[in-house]
């Protein structure tokens, strides 16, 4: 079973059937499972943007990440201290890369070709814990980028993985689940207003595990990040989050991916995107495949989206394919809806004036997705985040 | 002693079919801790009356003044008319998704107060006003009338009345929708506010019933843009027995147009 649905604040020819089908001919891998993978870009044919996984990214932007050679050497970071966390650099033939997933598209097998050496985070020991990986002075050159975040059976921690600065930046993040691990992992961007940003991120949890994956994208000037859960043994259970903030002329997109290979596996996917300002561009696709082993699985996936100005479109595309009757639950849902005069009426109406009104209703609209990232500290910084974003318009 | 004054406004909307005269002339004073019944037929043109006050962009002022204290209010802004105490309870108030009652209700509050309310006695104020309006206590984490019922979304409107304590207030058909369980915990409400602010109250309404629970001083009857009569209680009385139809003769095409 196949669902689709598109929502936009300014719909297009291509929406309403008015122009040809892209695909011609050619006909599209239906399951997501069986899309074509290969850690080699050479096995990828040239990006030209028609592509189902680049149709709604401006591939223009940044055709050195998809075609052209990348610098691999590591990535400038700074890292905080948590007793439990090492952070190390390991090399390309380290037996666990490649153990979390493969590249399914030319920019994430791009920055594969060209990595020299992997990022570990290795989280060990069942206290909480925090630690803060900053990447940052990248500059303006295409490079790539691989990490490993590892976390040990029964282990718990809660990772940042934060951008900020100037990039091109092309990556792919492995986050490797332990048996009865619970792990948060945080995706940061906070580029310069030129970055680009595109990352791949693969999950496989193990038995029993938890992982609570927040992509939380402000700024950049195209940011893609791209996270693919694989539920890959009994028990395992995800939750996705994302929370987006595109500003004119920002694309921030997301295309999520979960996929329950075994029984009793549970998902929770919820991204929500607030647009403001001429040419603010979000796109979410979100796809749950529940395979034929994934009996008992439990699935919600959810898109919202707010629009605060002319101007802006978001694209929220849930897709499910269920191949499997016997399971608790599977639904989704996307909105997209404006902030409409109708409302700031009312808030006016008791007093409340026009920007304090909208700064309410956005910052109502995101803090849900704040307060379940788990770190006081980082939610504090979030929220004052989110409030620079509203004096932008 | 405040005063709210309406003198021959005109008002137009713009619709689809070109701009229309919804308003032709009204004329009204109300004073500090009065209350006026407006009644009409439906598309007379009372929730006009209601909206244009509050400062709906929809609505356009062609002639005529409102005055607040001399105050001229059609050059404030619609937060700056709550501000200066007018308050306007919606016959159909929107829901506003991810705030919840509480964040509201406190915004509000200072943004009217000009600073933050004290948090004791705030926290309590809003406690007892909910539990007069018999408004159960997680009603305040829900969103702000998000998946309310339309008995919920009125005592929410005279909860808002009993907070942010304006001298002016119209109800814009708060009756409407309620059982009569419903409008008699909102009528109390406005009531107490009454009682315990001394504001005066714009009441309008197309149904007698609720004026056996909020006691009007004095009633207009609105009709085609215009008050077309008034009196003191005893024309709700005969309204009630004889309804609006002796009214209707003069111009129906143009009461039936306007909403």
């Amino acid at each position: 079973m196949t669902a689709q649905m598109t929502s936009t604040a300014m719909p297009t020819a291509e929406q309403h059937g008015l122009v040809a089908h892209s695909d011609g001919a050619f006909v599209p891998v239906q399951t997501r499972s069986e899309r074509f993978r290969s850690v080699n870009v050479e096995d990828f044919a040239p990006v030209n943007g028609r592509e189902h996984e680049w149709k709604l990214s401006p591939v223009a932007a940044f055709a050195d990440l998809t075609g052209g050679e990348l610098d691999g050497a590591r990535l400038p970071i700074e890292t905080t201290d948590a007793p439990g966390v090492q952070v190390s650099w390991i090399a390309r033939d380290d037996a666990r890369i490649g153990t979390a997933g493969t590249p399914e598209e030319r920019a994430s097998a791009n920055a594969w070709t060209a990595f020299d050496e992997a990022l570990l985070i290795s989280v060990t020991g069942e206290d909480e814990k925090v630690v803060a990986v900053t990447r940052s002075g990248l500059g303006t050159a295409p490079r790539a980028g691989h990490t490993v975040i590892e976390i040990a059976p029964n282990s718990r921690g809660l990772v940042v993985l934060r951008g900020i600065g100037d990039a091109r930046l092309s990556e792919n993040v492995e986050i490797l689940v332990g048996d009865g691990a619970s792990l948060t992992v945080v995706s940061l961007q906070e580029w310069n207003d030129d970055a680009v940003h595109l990352s791949s991120q693969f999950a496989r949890l193990g038995r029993d595990s938890f992982l609570k994956h927040i992509v939380v994208s402000l700024g950049g000037k195209v940011v893609r990040v791209n996270p693919s859960t694989h539920l890959a043994e009994q028990g395992a259970d995800i939750e996705a989050l994302g929370l987006y903030f595109a500003d004119a002329g920002q694309h921030l997109e997301q295309q999520v991916y979960v996929h329950h290979d075994a029984p009793h596996t549970k998902s929770r996917v919820t991204y929500k995107g607030a647009l403001q300002g001429a040419g603010a561009r979000t796109v979410w696709i979100g796809d749950v495949l529940i395979g034929n082993a994934a009996t008992g699985t439990d699935s919600y996936e959810q898109n919202r989206n707010l629009v605060l100005t002319d101007g802006t479109r978001a694209d929220s595309v849930p897709n499910l394919e269920i191949e499997t009757g016997d399971i608790e639950g599977a639904g989704h849902a996307s909105a997209t809806g404006r902030f409409d005069d109708e409302q700031l009426f009312y808030l006016m109406a008791r007093g409340i004036s026009e920007d304090e009104a909208r700064r309410l209703v956005v910052r109502g609209f995101l803090t849900e997705i704040v307060q379940k990232i788990g770190s006081p500290e980082l939610e504090a910084r979030l929220l004052v985040a989110i409030e620079a974003e509203l004096q932008v318009s | 002693m405040s005063v709210l004054e309406i003198k021959n406004l005109h008002v137009n909307v713009e619709t689809d079919q070109g701009t229309r005269e919804i308003l032709r002339g009204v004329d009204l004073v109300i004073n500090e801790g009065e209350i006026h019944a407006i009644m009409g037929p439906n598309g007379s043109g009372k929730s006009t009356l209601a909206y244009t006050i509050a400062g709906h962009p929809k609505y356009h002022v062609v002639e005529g003044e409102i005055l607040l204290d001399g105050e001229n209010v059609l050059e404030m802004s619609v937060d700056a008319r709550a501000r200066a105490g007018l308050f306007l309870a919606m016959q159909y108030p929107v829901e506003i998704p991810g705030v919840t009652v509480t964040n509201f209700l406190r915004t509000a509050k200072t943004a009217i107060d000009g600073e933050a309310p004290s948090v004791r006695t705030w926290v309590k104020d809003v406690r007892e006003s909910m539990a007069n309006l018999r408004m159960d206590s997680n009603f305040a984490e829900r969103n702000v009338n998000e998946g309310f019922s339309g008995g919920e979304k009125k005592r929410n409107e005279i909860l808002q009345l009993e907070l942010l304590k304006p001298r002016f207030a119209v109800l814009d058909e708060t009756d409407s929708g309620l059982d009569v369980d419903a409008l008699k915990i909102v009528s109390e409400g406005v009531n107490r506010a009454k009682a315990n602010t001394g504001l005066g109250i714009l009441l309008i309404t197309h149904y007698t019933r609720i004026l056996r629970y909020i006691k009007p001083d004095f009633v207009h009857v609105f009709v085609a843009g215009r008050i077309a009569e008034q009196g003191g209680p005893e024309l709700a009385d005969r309204l009630e027995d004889e309804g609006y139809d002796r009214y209707q003769v003069a111009e129906p095409a143009a009461a039936a147009a306007a909403e």
